[in-house]
């Protein structure tokens, strides 16, 4: 396949309803070659031939010599779609749950297909879905929030209260604690949308926890921890750490210039920049503050990480650096030899990305990447990294070095302190191996 | 946007300095917004529970009442000794002994062949006495009485042989049965992963070329398992630098429609049905198959819908149907319209 320049536009890989299925089924599987774009070209002349073509040559694309429908009709009105909704050509950019891997749909996980995605920001429809007792839909006249335990005056704000204290904008990265939990000890997963999909970003709206604390009157002495309580059927609550709360978080309630999605949290979640998700309590009805953590479900039963000593370490939150390159990545098919744009993802739960270095032959050898920016603390970084390939087998990773010095292990470092049963905080180097035949596959080394 | 650091930067420094009357530190009129919280309001929503039991309420049950109500409200998805792994991990299963009650460590945690459940790494009988209050049953959350969740705590910890049968918990008890609580000595946060300023405990290589690396591979998908999270080349955009690989069965393309309607599968999951319900097979409740296979035909529709908004029990086993009050009319009709579609009215819409 190498050597094919004289091809006029890009051939659609995608199924056309004039394509035998055998033929598309074909492609699929192995890609373009030379005999396969003559079938395609004579599939696609004989189409345009049945329009208003004029006499088709060789080097011509029908794509433009005959001119598309969409050119030659009216376009539809305004506010068809009063909220606007992607193209149906990107149907197949969906959340996915990853098969059996919980036995409830309520308590469960939709990943975000990072594969397909660009830039820093995640589309709040595409943010990943986690949760442990299904979600809600809340009406926000009805919503409170209460501030209690070591305060002066235990308050409650309606959401209405909320929208007119002084709001902050923030732009952060959220990602579960259980990202890439399944490739602890081998690889289980075949895409970066299930290994890596726990992870989305957003800009953030809402009024400080800092603001809210001060308004009631919390008692600087005593106080050391919050803690933060949903309005849904669980009423999920987590402890957060004061220095935590009055660092950067924040009562959010809006996410990408509108309000929350249900599945994040309509109408007020916490954000806890850097810490997992978990934390980041949806629905947030209360916060507590107290001078003791709680030990609450998700911190005494799950989310603790067993250490091979068999205790288990409680109250993980931090998220360090990691980072992923999210194409070409698993599952995926280089189909033809030059050039390619590495791409991917860095972020720290310990402040701003300072560097990315991609390696292509498995960690061997380092070259710095692009950082698109904005690089912000506590969000996503896009990297980006040139690459000519010309059919050899490929190892490609991608690590991360953050403001505080720290640099992303690989998963035998990782492993070699933390054993692989502690299920959370997986932050390994990726390996993402492309074969002579242009697959990609997900591998793990010693 | 992206310069809005500045802003929370302005407003975290004017709180910082904030000294004995706080209220005069924040931008003036803020102090109007919000209003004091009631007694009765700091009840119905202040319900945690910490490890030294501050905020448990009052009240007592012994083990056979909290198996009365195990097996009425939890063993259709825990199972009757709290042992299943059908729906949740189990909360009981063994691999706790005398030893690990008197040291408070349990020892099988460190063996990689024994499954963990609940009553092995939890430290804290508090989270337990917390979660099942706020919490459960799984579809009809905060409905237990405090003296039912005595109970059901006397009884999983009777299961896990950690107590007598002959135990009554109470607030009274509670911190002695939590002595005997078997990993209560398990949990440690001496880690850099808690503080804004903890050290990690693992730093990577920051070697740049000729680097010492073992290249061998120990793991990859096999290729049996490639298709066990559907065709891949259906989950990459239509134009990219990148095919998804193929990995649908050979006919996948050619297969027609079965001859059934589709399930409603959105609102089945939207509407909690899903939650016991699956499309074949026994969940918590009958799976969808046997419902269509008995109710087929439009003469039990309104049977069906009654049932679904006002609950039941009694036709398919113990386990009672909850009421679902809050689908609405246009969801409620169009999923028992698939409830009762015959086989031939499916042909018809597929």
């Amino acid at each position: 396949m190498a050597g094919e320049q004289r091809e006029p536009g890009q051939l659609r890989l995608a199924p056309e309803s004039f394509l035998a299925p055998d033929l598309v089924n074909d492609i699929h599987r192995n890609g373009v070659d030379d005999s396969r774009r003559k079938l395609l070209r004579g599939a696609f002349a004989a189409a345009s031939a049945a329009l208003v073509a004029p006499s088709l040559r060789a080097a011509d694309d029908p794509d433009i010599v005959s001119v598309p429908e969409w050119s030659r009709s009216l376009g539809k009105p305004v506010a068809a779609n009063p909220y606007g909704l992607p193209s149906p050509y990107e149907s197949n950019i969906v959340r996915r749950q990853s098969p059996g891997l919980t036995q409830t749909d309520q308590a469960s996980v939709a990943f975000t297909p990072l594969q397909n995605l660009f830039g820093m920001i995640t589309p709040s429809g595409l943010h990943f879905e986690r949760h442990h007792q299904g979600w809600v839909d809340i009406d926000p006249r009805r919503h409170r929030l209460m501030i209690n335990g070591l305060v002066e005056t235990p308050l409650v704000f309606t959401m209405e209260d909320l929208l007119r204290l002084p709001s902050v904008s923030r732009i952060h990265f959220l990602e579960c604690g259980a990202n890439t939990a399944l490739e602890w000890g081998n690889v289980a997963v075949p895409t970066v949308q299930y290994s890596h999909g726990m992870l989305s970003a957003s800009e953030f709206t809402g009024v400080p926890v800092s603001l809210l604390l001060e308004r009631a009157g919390y008692d600087r002495k005593r106080a050391r921890y919050l803690l933060a309580e949903g309005a849904d059927g669980s009423s999920m609550t987590r402890t957060i750490n004061l220095e935590n709360a009055l660092d950067d978080a924040m009562v959010a309630y809006g996410q990408n210039g509108e309000m929350l999605r249900p599945e994040n949290g309509y109408p007020l979640r916490l954000v806890v920049p850097g810490v997992q998700g978990v934390s980041w309590v949806k629905w947030l009805r209360r916060l507590e503050v107290g001078d003791q953590p709680w030990a609450a479900k998700d911190e005494a039963s799950h989310y603790v990480d067993l250490m091979p000593d068999g205790t288990h370490r409680q109250y993980t939150s931090i998220q360090e650096a990691k980072s992923v390159i999210t194409a070409p990545s698993g599952g995926q098919k280089l189909l033809k030899q030059g050039y390619y744009c590495i791409t991917g993802l860095a972020w720290s739960g310990r402040g701003s990305v300072s560097k990315v270095e991609v390696s292509i032959d498995g960690g061997r050898n380092w070259l710095v990447a692009r950082l698109e920016g904005p690089v912000l603390p506590k969000a996503l970084t896009r990297f980006n990294f040139d690459w000519t390939w010309g059919g050899e087998e490929a190892l490609l990773q991608s690590r991360v070095t953050d403001t505080s010095g720290y640099t992303q292990p690989t998963r035998a470092q990782l492993v070699a302190v933390r054993g692989t049963r502690s299920i959370y905080h997986n932050n390994a180097i990726q390996t993402w191996c492309v074969g002579a035949d242009g697959e990609v596959h997900n591998v793990q080394f010693g | 946007m992206f310069n809005s650091a500045s802003t929370f930067t302005a407003v975290a420094t004017v709180l910082s300095i904030a000294t004995g009357a706080v209220a005069s530190e924040l931008p003036a009129g803020i102090e109007a917004i919000g209003r004091p919280a009631t007694d009765n309001e700091l009840s119905a929503w202040d319900i945690d529970v910490r490890p030294d039991f501050l905020g448990l309420p009052p009240g007592s049950g012994d083990v056979w009442q909290g198996e009365a109500v195990w097996l009425e409200k939890c063993a259709a998805c825990h199972g009757d000794f709290g042992d299943s792994n059908e729906v949740f991990a189990p909360i009981v299963l063994g691999n706790i002994t005398e030893e690990d009650i008197e040291t408070g460590r349990v020892a099988a945690l460190q063996d990689p062949a024994v499954a963990r459940t609940t009553l092995m790494k939890v430290a804290t009988l508090s989270t337990l006495w917390d979660y099942i209050y706020r919490a459960m049953p799984w579809n009809a959350p905060k409905s237990l009485t405090p003296d039912e969740v005595y109970a059901l705590l006397a009884y999983i910890l009777n299961l896990g042989y950690i107590v007598d049968e002959d135990l009554v918990l109470s607030d009274d008890n509670i911190d002695e049965v939590q002595a005997r609580m078997p990993n209560r000595n398990g949990m440690r946060q001496d880690h850099g992963l808690w503080s804004l300023r903890g050290e990690p405990d693992v730093n990577g290589d920051t070697c740049e070329a000729d680097c010492d690396v073992d290249l061998t591979v120990t793991s990859s998908l096999p290729d049996y398992a490639m298709n066990a999270h559907g065709n891949l080349a259906e989950q990459v955009r239509s134009v990219s630098p990148y095919a998804g690989l193929w990995t649908a069965p050979e006919e996948a393309t050619q297969v027609a429609a079965a001859p059934v309607a589709a399930p409603p599968e959105t609102l089945l999951g939207q509407s909690g049905c899903t939650g016991c319900h699956q499309m074949a097979g026994q969940l918590v409740g009958p799976g969808f198959d046997a419902i269509r296979a008995r109710y087929a035909g439009a003469e039990n529709a309104t049977y069906l819908e009654q049932k679904i908004v006002n609950g039941g029990a009694g036709v398919w086993g113990g386990i009672p149907m909850p009421a679902m009050p809050s689908v609405d009319a246009e969801t409620l009709q169009t999923i028992v319209a698939w409830l009762t579609a015959t086989q031939d009215q499916a042909g018809e819409e597929s």
